[in-house]
């Protein structure tokens, strides 16, 4: 499992190029700093810190966290504020890229990733104002759940997080992009076949690859 | 004018049961935790609790919660402690989500005399429900309400006696916005020095939101919360 979730924070890595102001959410988007390479990718954090490093522990200080609570260390140019002001700079449109960890994703691009109807989770922290105010958004998912039922459905069955569409899905076996509302299939992940894509996606998508199975 | 109260009991006098009251951190880091324990020393109940979390599990906001103090909590995220969720399951507490956005911002709004404000966060989605809505530039929004409290108890690194503030790293978080939007406001800090010993420029709650001095008692290490002992 945690390769999986490693190879998709791999390939989200891949998408950001600097310079780019960017947002990582917890879960899957926690393990990318591992795989960035650019030197002009910017984290932000919405618990008040801009130019947030990777764990160092070395260099441990409590006071220096990440949103998912995990110990970070300061890049050269990191700056500190309230949370106010943090969700000023995301909602006010000044971060780049938003990068999120979800439950499920529907067909026109909508998501779910903050309650789970009927469990002991009562959470929403940055995730409703990322998505309405990020530039992009990019979703990282497995591909299935552990029962094997597709997270990318129709429509989604758990409470969605906005009206508004994501730009791009990445999952263990493959990447989408939402463009019109219509979710596209644009790459196959390393090792994975459009067939098998085919029968573990519940959402429709339109085939950007070509190859028939 | 010196703002320094030489106990936390003495700062924390003020909470009556009943009371609105806004608690800075974000989980444990640049939460008051000496505040927070003197309140599990108090006979008060029926507090409602404004703060992103509410502790972990009997830490911080956790105790409270756990001695049934708290009528209702207002927040962004309570997954990390069990026991808010189990507390609200068994109908012993009420509980306001909040996108942590828009809770910062409700604070700002509570501080700054503005009643209320839109944003396009938590449109159409079940936060939203029950919510005035409003088509601003071909996009919809929710107004919220400004949030204020009858109390704050904050965390900040130094003061000066005249109760200026400084903050440390991320333990910032929302103390300054929560000093600006209740009546009274209690400041618990690493070091107190006299006026003139912060630099100007790098205050960033000034003295005329803050009510209240207290030194630290209890702090935040790598390994967990412990007594300070100098």
């Amino acid at each position: 499992m945690t390769d999986v979730k490693a190879r998709i924070a791999m390939r989200a890595a891949k998408e950001l190029k600097g310079p780019l102001v960017v947002n990582l959410g917890i879960g899957i988007p926690t393990l990318i700093p591992d795989y960035l390479e650019d030197e002009e990718v910017f984290l932000h954090t919405e618990n008040g810190m801009l130019g947030v490093g990777p764990y160092d522990p070395e260099q441990v200080d409590p006071s220096i966290i990440n949103s998912g609570k995990a110990f970070v260390t300061e890049r050269i140019g990191v700056s500190y504020f309230d949370s106010a002001e943090s969700f000023a700079m995301i909602r006010g449109g000044h971060v780049d890229v938003a990068v999120l960890g979800v439950l499920q994703v529907d067909e026109h691009g909508q998501i779910a990733n903050w309650a789970v109807p009927g469990k002991n989770i009562i959470g929403v922290g940055g995730a409703m104002d990322l998505i309405e105010g990020a530039k992009k958004v990019i979703c990282t998912v497995t591909h299935t759940a552990k029962d094997g039922s597709p997270k990318l459905k129709k429509k989604c069955t758990y409470p969605i997080t906005s009206t508004r569409a994501v730009d791009m899905v990445i999952t263990d076996l493959a990447v989408f992009t939402f463009q019109k509302g219509e979710m596209h299939l644009i790459e196959l992940m390393p090792g994975a076949t459009l067939e098998e894509v085919e029968k573990k996606t519940e959402a429709a998508f339109i085939n950007d690859i070509g190859g028939t199975t | 004018m010196n703002k320094v109260k030489m106990t936390a009991r003495e700062a924390v006098a003020c909470v009556k049961s009943g009371d609105t009251i806004l608690v800075g951190g974000f989980g444990l880091v640049g939460s008051p935790l000496t505040l927070i324990e003197e309140l599990t020393q108090m006979d008060v109940k029926d507090l409602t609790i404004v703060s992103n979390n509410i502790g972990e599990s009997g830490k911080g906001l956790g105790k409270i919660l756990l001695q049934g103090k708290i009528k209702k909590a207002i927040g962004s995220y309570f997954t990390s402690n069990r026991d808010v969720g189990e507390a609200y399951g068994a109908g012993k507490l009420e509980l306001e989500l909040v996108p942590q956005g828009t809770l910062a911002e409700r604070l700002r709004a509570g501080g700054a005399g503005i009643p209320a404000f839109y944003t396009p966060t938590a449109y159409g989605t079940d936060l939203g429900v029950g919510k005035e809505t409003k088509n601003f530039d071909g996009r919809w929004c929710v107004m919220e309400r400004h949030l204020k409290g009858n109390v704050a108890l904050i965390r900040a690194h130094k003061a000066d006696t005249l109760g200026n503030l400084v903050y440390y790293k991320t333990a910032r978080n929302f103390n300054p916005l929560m000093a600006q939007a209740a009546d009274y406001v209690v400041a618990e800090v690493d070091e107190i020095v006299e006026p003139g010993q912060l630099e100007p420029d790098e205050i960033v709650t000034s003295h005329l939101y803050v009510n209240a001095v207290v030194k630290a008692e209890w702090i935040l290490t790598a390994e967990g919360v412990r007594r300070h002992n100098d």
